[in-house]
């Protein structure tokens, strides 16, 4: 009997040796990298990045964009999956084409779309101004509320599809149940329903949060160099200034994150999973 | 149901038909542009014209683009997809200890920011000497979809009755040959929705690329970056509105066969 587990434990092998060698092995000799220099193992690269107040400034700006991508999507997604998991024939039909199809666009297109639209003399502000809400043009491209609807736009679909699928699966009896129990809806919501709906939230949340503290495509394209975030530091470094211990310091910080979000959100996953 | 029931219901669904336009208005203006006369992207077009679907013939360094992308795409989608499909099987079936940690491993790529693992990738190649750009950038994409096809596999092989592959072997067939042909076409919903995000995403990846490509191996994503910062019109609104059909028909074929939403959800 072990013998037949043992095979079919095997069959792991080729996938997981090839993400070993061509992703887990290259990023540890750049985290290794990063804390080597002539003399021996220093901090020294990182002691600099941190001293610095710029460096310091773009890790914030890069934090709080991605917080507040995540939560503007989070707005958006969390009621749309539950009128998806309600709707049937065409309107189904008309959501799930609607998460699907953006994604054909790619991403370069997409946010060279949301520069357009947020010009000065773009579609937004002729209608801000036909409306009557502002006479002059809003000031909109290269700031930051751009760069987070924009990236919100973008990631979406990431945080809309985890939340359905949990919605989905939902078992609808219990509000329904806590309601002919006379709880109100406040407390029906707060108390059963988004317990029960967390896990697609915590999936949904840290996947867009990680794609948004990385991104780099769209705030090149609508923010432009002004306002610098991690990765658009990273890309200078190694394509423009070609200064590699800065490019590996700045990686390793980045990655840094990265890896607390997904630690922390299987973390938090998996003590959600064990309570209910 | 009570009014505030109703209320809620009412706020939900004008947030999810706001989400739809949300989502929608790229594209829209993405097709609008690509029919506008003019050189410059103007929203409304002053006049309607097919200029920029003419122009496409004579930019031979997009079509490059197109056929290195597609091509990248689909090779290492089909690569993952049979690497995933053993993986899967292993940690779904196996019963050893850490296969938790396998999964999440082998999703990871997922969330890790995609410049580091280019720049990671460019720095490995360079030490084990490899400087074929289509193959480094093969071997990346490779990264890019293998995690989207372990994630659906993951979840729908979960749910699978693996003793149908057993009464398979018991009717004579060969482990290798149950899984193909009792496994993959019962899971091909999980099949078609990983394969279609995989090829999606390798198709629109460029941090990981922009560090692996070459002068002459450029994919779309960078081609586009750097078309647009030297002349700006709208040929690749054009371009892209064709590449959006094409999803279109991948979206109905879908539809027709396995239906919209297995497909989406694997």
């Amino acid at each position: 009997m072990s013998g037949r587990i043992d095979r079919v434990a095997l069959l792991a092998v080729p996938g997981l040796a090839y993400l070993a060698v061509i992703y887990a092995l290259p990023l540890l000799m750049l985290l290794a990298k990063s804390i080597q220099t002539a003399e021996g193992i220093s901090f020294s690269e990182y002691r600099a990045f941190f001293a610095d107040d710029y460096n310091i400034r773009v890790l914030l700006r890069t934090l709080r964009v991605a917080a507040l991508t995540t939560l503007l999507a989070l707005i958006f997604a969390y009621p749309t999956a539950f009128v998806m998991s309600r709707a049937k024939g065409p309107w189904l039909t008309v959501f799930l084409v609607a998460m699907v199809l953006p994604m054909s666009l790619g991403v370069v297109v997409k946010a060279f779309a949301w520069s357009i639209l947020f010009r000065a003399n773009g579609f937004i502000n002729s209608s801000l101004q036909w409306i009557g809400l502002t006479e002059k043009p809003v000031r909109m491209l290269f700031t930051e509320t751009a760069l987070v609807v924009g990236a919100a736009n973008v990631f979406l679909p990431f945080m809309v599809l985890p939340i359905y699928a949990v919605v989905r699966q939902m078992d609808r009896a219990l509000p329904e149940a806590a309601a002919s129990l006379g709880a109100g809806p406040f407390f029906r919501f707060f108390n059963v329903t988004l317990p029960l709906t967390l896990p697609g939230v915590v999936a949904g949340s840290a996947f867009t949060f990680s794609m948004a503290i990385s991104m780099y495509v769209i705030p090149s394209l609508i923010v432009g160099e002004r306002q610098q975030t991690l990765s658009m530091l990273i890309a200078r470094s190694f394509l423009y200034l070609r200064n590699e211990p800065l490019g590996s310091t700045i990686s390793a910080v980045l990655l840094g994150i990265a890896i607390f979000v997904v630690v922390f959100s299987s973390w938090l996953a998996r003590r959600l999973g064990a309570r209910s | 149901m009570t009014q505030t029931d109703r209320i809620f219901r009412a706020l939900s669904w004008i947030v999810a038909l706001g989400c739809v336009a949300f989502l929608m208005l790229p594209i829209f203006i993405t097709v609008a542009a690509s029919f506008s006369a003019s050189p410059v992207y103007t929203l409304p077009p002053p006049e309607w014209s097919l200029r920029w679907y003419v122009s496409l013939e004579r930019r031979s360094g997009l079509w490059d683009a197109v056929v290195l992308s597609l091509n990248l795409a689909f090779v290492s989608t089909v690569i993952s997809l049979v690497l995933g499909t053993l993986a899967s099987i292993a940690v779904t079936r196996g019963n050893f200890r850490g296969r938790e940690a396998i999964a999440t491993f082998a999703v990871s790529p997922l969330m890790m920011p995609g410049l580091v693992v280019g720049v990671a990738l460019l720095q490995f190649f360079r030490e084990i000497g490899l400087r074929d750009a289509y193959v480094s950038l093969l071997l990346g994409h490779i990264v890019i979809t293998l995690p989207f096809v372990m994630r659906t596999l993951l979840a729908s092989m979960a749910a699978f009755d693996f003793s149908m592959i057993d009464a398979a072997r018991t009717l004579g067939m060969s482990y290798p040959k149950a899984i193909l042909r009792v496994l993959v076409p019962n899971l091909a919903p999980a099949y078609l929705t990983s394969g279609l995000f995989a090829f999606l995403a390798s198709m629109d990846n460029y941090p990981i690329s922009i560090f692996l490509t070459d002068a002459r191996n450029k994919t779309l994503p960078i081609k586009m970056l750097q078309y647009l910062e030297e002349q700006p019109d709208p040929s690749l609104a054009a371009m892209s509105s064709g590449l959006i059909l094409l999803a279109v028909v991948v979206l109905v074929f879908g539809a027709r066969t396995v239906g919209l939403n297995r497909m989406i959800q694997g």
